[in-house]
């Protein structure tokens, strides 16, 4: 998920070629603020125009608390973006809030309401301790995406290297998600000189469950899509487990053994949802089974 | 409607810089490396979004750096809405 300067045509126009699942067009800390209204507006216009592909298109608006937030939702509902991204959801009131604007929006232009969804974004300690409630205040919330850089100033600590400081906080926010059937995704790396870092942080949060990481540069996508990719070994046993379960169940079997091991539900569920991820990466179990 | 100048845009690659001056005359000045190749599609487009305004007397100014019709557009818009905000 690739966050690109919503001021910048040079970026936006070439946003479906950088390999990204996902772009995060910013209007929030990414644009001046003199220059708000026209990144509004050049973000609408790339919206009706581009072709994004397969690309998912995201635009990050200004928060509830800014003079921006109406007039952005105002400009950029109708452009249909998948989502938008609000920043500092501090209680399920605010995804609510912004819920009812939508709705006025896309009623006003004949649009269904709940076409556009909603990715909330929690970077302060209150917004994590309602985590679960925001996630289901609306069926627009599609996703959580935690915002690193400013629950760490809302904490009083420094972003670490290692990242120990946001370990509650990324349990929180996956454990939120999942609950509410959503997506959890993770903060930014700001060190682009640095993939050595992004590449065992990336490793870290899908470790712990999340299911996307956001970019600031071109250059991170491949890093993370590496952590992401699963490893062709556990791929190939997660295709011999779905398979067998697939066989003992058509045999009426409750039990299976794979590779010598007794197989029982959760695993069969870990293995789907592995292989689901690997065939979105292009991998083939059946080939190399 | 009075306006005053205004400017949106930049002289970035792939972006355009729209500058508006008052006038009691529309005038087009267009500027950009590729030689005016799209000077007259460029100029219609400017025509039809200052009609849409209201507008149409301006002296508007492009510095166009290869931006796409979209950035085109939404740079004018803003340079009349900002030209407008200022009244």
């Amino acid at each position: 998920m690739l966050y690109m300067p919503g001021n910048s045509p040079g970026m936006l126009q070439h946003a479906p070629v950088f390999g990204a699942d996902s772009v995060l067009l910013d209007l929030e800390d990414a644009v001046a603020v003199a220059e708000k209204d026209a990144a509004r507006r050049l973000v609408a216009h790339f919206l009706r125009v581009l072709d994004f592909g397969r690309v998912e298109v995201t635009v990050r608006i200004n928060g509830a608390d800014t003079p921006y937030f109406e007039t952005d939702l105002e400009e950029i509902i109708p452009a249909r973006p998948s989502a938008v991204r609000l920043p500092k959801c501090q209680s399920p009131g605010d995804v609510l809030r912004a819920d009812a604007l939508m709705t006025a929006i896309e009623e006003r232009h004949g649009m269904e309401a709940g076409t556009v969804g909603i990715h909330a974004m929690l970077e302060t300690a209150r917004g994590l301790e309602h985590a679960f409630e925001i996630a289901t205040a609306s069926p627009r919330v599609k996703a959580l995406t935690l915002g690193g850089q400013d629950l760490t100033a809302d904490l009083g600590v420094q972003k670490t290297r290692e990242g120990w400081e946001l370990f509650y906080a990324r349990g929180r926010v996956v454990m939120a998600a999942r609950a509410a059937g959503i997506a959890a995704f993770d903060t930014v790396w700001t060190d682009v000189d640095d993939p050595e870092g992004l590449a065992a942080e990336a490793k870290q949060i899908v470790e712990m469950g999340f299911t996307g990481k956001a970019a600031i540069h071109p250059s991170q996508i491949p890093v993370i899509h590496e952590a992401f990719r699963p490893d062709p070994r556990e791929f190939r046993r997660a295709w011999r487990i779905v398979t067998a379960a697939e066989e003992a169940e058509r045999q009426g079997k409750g039990v299976l053994l794979v590779d010598g091991r007794m197989v029982d539900g959760p695993i069969v569920v870990r293995a789907q949802r592995l292989l689901d991820l690997g065939v979105l990466y292009g991998m083939k179990g059946d080939e190399t089974a | 409607m009075r306006y005053e100048a205004a400017q949106a845009g930049t002289l970035e690659s792939s972006d355009c810089l729209v500058t508006l001056a008052p006038s009691g005359d529309f005038s087009f000045e267009y500027r950009s490396g590729n030689g005016g190749l799209f000077a007259e599609r460029t100029e219609a487009m400017v025509r039809e979004i200052l009609e849409r305004y209201g507008t149409p007397c301006l002296r508007v100014q492009i510095s166009d750096q290869g931006a796409l019709e979209a950035t085109l557009r939404a740079r004018l818009e803003i340079a009349l809405e900002r030209a407008l905000r200022k009244e």
